[in-house]
């Protein structure tokens, strides 16, 4: 996981990248309290979100949850492979588990996420 | 995703005497029907397929057990239960609905498992009753209304004892390993909702020949301080077979796949028993019990909507509450789902709905409204999953 991820509360990461493209995906604490992954939505190439936004969803066993836009953009690439293989969110969902690629309004919106390290805190308080 | 992934678990929920024990293996728990269980341990999928392949084992202890006994045990039963309960073996379960008085529509409180036994001492019935957590104390609140005054008791053991399913076509002879060689023989010879007494791990045991999974099993009652051991013997003998611990989430889908209803989904106060294919579960011959009038009136009645099973073939699942539309034109609403899940052992997602009688023929199309989107679906019989006929007896019809 590179250093500068960010995540929101909604358990969301977003990793900056060249040209103010941002990689999102789920928390691998997301994705192991989720389990029993069935299906996943992805949002249209091209469509413009506004942070908190849902862009998804992703479907268990149990439940339906949204996947939200950590912050506002433009959608510029989806994981299409993802669907069809979504244990690979089990297994690498920091990496090839990524969802979409966010062209980034506002890149000081990033700042108001969590870090790491604030984000562990958070995983941490909530029962497993 | 929502900010908590799990949720919450109030402190004051109730615990079965196994409730430690899902906590310290890695049990999920949640907030069932006020009492604190384990959705699931490890994956509700990998849980439903083990109960189908060789056996699972399910903390059912919230489930009440109420035991009435006296010389008018049996009557008074026969007089507010929709089976009959006269004509009920020593040694047999019988699947009946609680209904109430009430003016207008009947009221039914639950629906149950009702069993007969016989007292050693002096031959009397001792009857048993085996209801929904989540009606409990309702039911066993309008029992205490109408008790005679002598001749009839009514104890509610539930927090007393503890009940294990046992599940799965490896589950009744697994059970029997664990008794001495005339209990497990017993086991093995009991017939499809027939029970019996037996020392299981060394305790002593109630074994009934009964389950909510579509699997051939068994239910293991046992007291509460026994809970632990019987459970853990279970699953240790379990283990080399591919069996495991399951939680309610598999103990959902499982019932799902069977076309089993279950209180508070397909089966509601004011639900129409024949609509949903319980019709079995009520008979009119002769008796009469609390809103056996009422039923009478349904009975003669053609229903307006009836159950059905949906088989959407996708991955995303319909959840109750979902509508349910007529296919392409006009998009009617004819309907509404009860019940809706990803069928691991079926591999896609299935469900069950309450549609309008003339939509109702099994090959037709549906359209179901899933959040933004238009799901067809096909309508297929019920149940979704039936076991081969290799385990002892047939699979109960509800």
């Amino acid at each position: 996981m590179q250093k500068d991820v960010r995540f929101a509360k909604s358990h969301e990461w977003i990793a900056p990248g060249e040209g103010g493209v941002a990689t999102v995906g789920i928390s691998a604490y997301a994705v192991e309290a989720l389990t029993d992954l069935v299906f996943m939505q992805l949002p249209t190439v091209g469509r413009k979100v506004k942070a908190g936004e849902s862009i998804g969803e992703i479907e268990s066993v149990k439940a339906v949850s949204d996947l939200y836009a950590p912050v506002s953009g433009e959608i510029v690439e989806v994981n299409t492979s993802l669907p069809d293989h979504l244990e690979t969110l089990g297994k690498d969902p920091f990496g090839a588990g990524w969802i979409v690629k966010l062209r980034v309004d506002d890149p000081a919106e990033l700042a108001s996420l969590l870090d790491r390290a604030a984000y562990d805190a958070l995983i941490g308080s909530q029962p497993h | 995703m929502s900010e908590s992934a799990t949720p919450r678990v109030p402190a004051s929920l109730r615990e079965t005497p196994l409730c430690r024990w899902h906590a310290a293996h890695g049990g999920r728990m949640v907030d069932f029907a006020g009492w604190n269980m384990p959705v699931q341990y490890t994956s509700i999928v990998d849980e439903h397929l083990a109960a189908r392949a060789a056996v699972g084992l399910f903390d059912v202890s919230h489930m009440g057990r109420l035991s009435v006994t006296g010389p008018g045990s049996l009557d008074w039963l026969e007089s507010l239960l929709t089976r009959k309960v006269a004509g009920i073996a020593p040694g047999q379960f019988r699947y009946t609905l609680v209904t109430a008085d009430a003016p207008g529509p009947v009221v039914i409180l639950d629906d149950a498992l009702v069993s007969r036994d016989t007292d050693a001492a002096d031959g009397s019935p001792r009857m048993g009753l085996v209801v929904n957590a989540g009606n409990r104390e309702r039911v066993v609140a309008w029992l205490r209304s109408r008790l005679p005054a002598a001749g009839v008791d009514l104890v509610d053991q539930t927090l007393a004892t503890a009940m294990i399913a046992v599940q799965g076509p490896q589950a009744v002879e697994l059970v029997a390993t664990l008794c001495p060689p005339a209990d497990g023989a017993r086991i093995i010879a009991l017939g499809t909702y027939r029970g019996t007494t037996a020392s299981v791990a060394g305790r002593l045991a109630a074994v009934s020949r009964t389950g909510y999974t579509g699997e051939d099993g068994v239910e293991v009652t046992v007291a509460a301080a026994d809970a632990v051991a019987v459970w853990e013997a279970i699953l240790a003998a379990a283990a080399p077979l591919g069996g495991r611990a399951c939680g309610l989430g598999a103990r959902d889908t499982l019932r799902l796949e069977a076309g089993m209803p279950l209180y508070g989904h397909e089966l509601l106060p004011h639900t129409d028993p024949f609509a949903i294919g319980l019709g079995l579960a009520v008979n009119l011959e002769g008796r009469s019990f609390p809103g056996s009038g009422a039923l009478a009136i349904m009975k003669a009645a053609t229903p307006e909507r009836v159950r059905i099973g949906l088989d959407l073939g996708s991955k995303r699942s319909a959840r109750e509450g979902n509508l349910v539309f007529t296919s392409g034109g006009d998009g009617r609403e004819v309907g509404v789902v009860t019940s809706g899940s990803f069928a691991p052992t079926i591999g896609h997602a299935v469900a069950m709905a309450l549609v309008d009688r003339d939509r109702a023929a099994e090959g037709g199309m549906l359209d179901i409204a899933i959040r933004d989107a238009r799901q067809p679906a096909r309508v297929v019989g019920l149940p979704f999953f039936k076991r081969s006929p290799a385990g002892g007896g047939k699979p109960p019809a509800a």
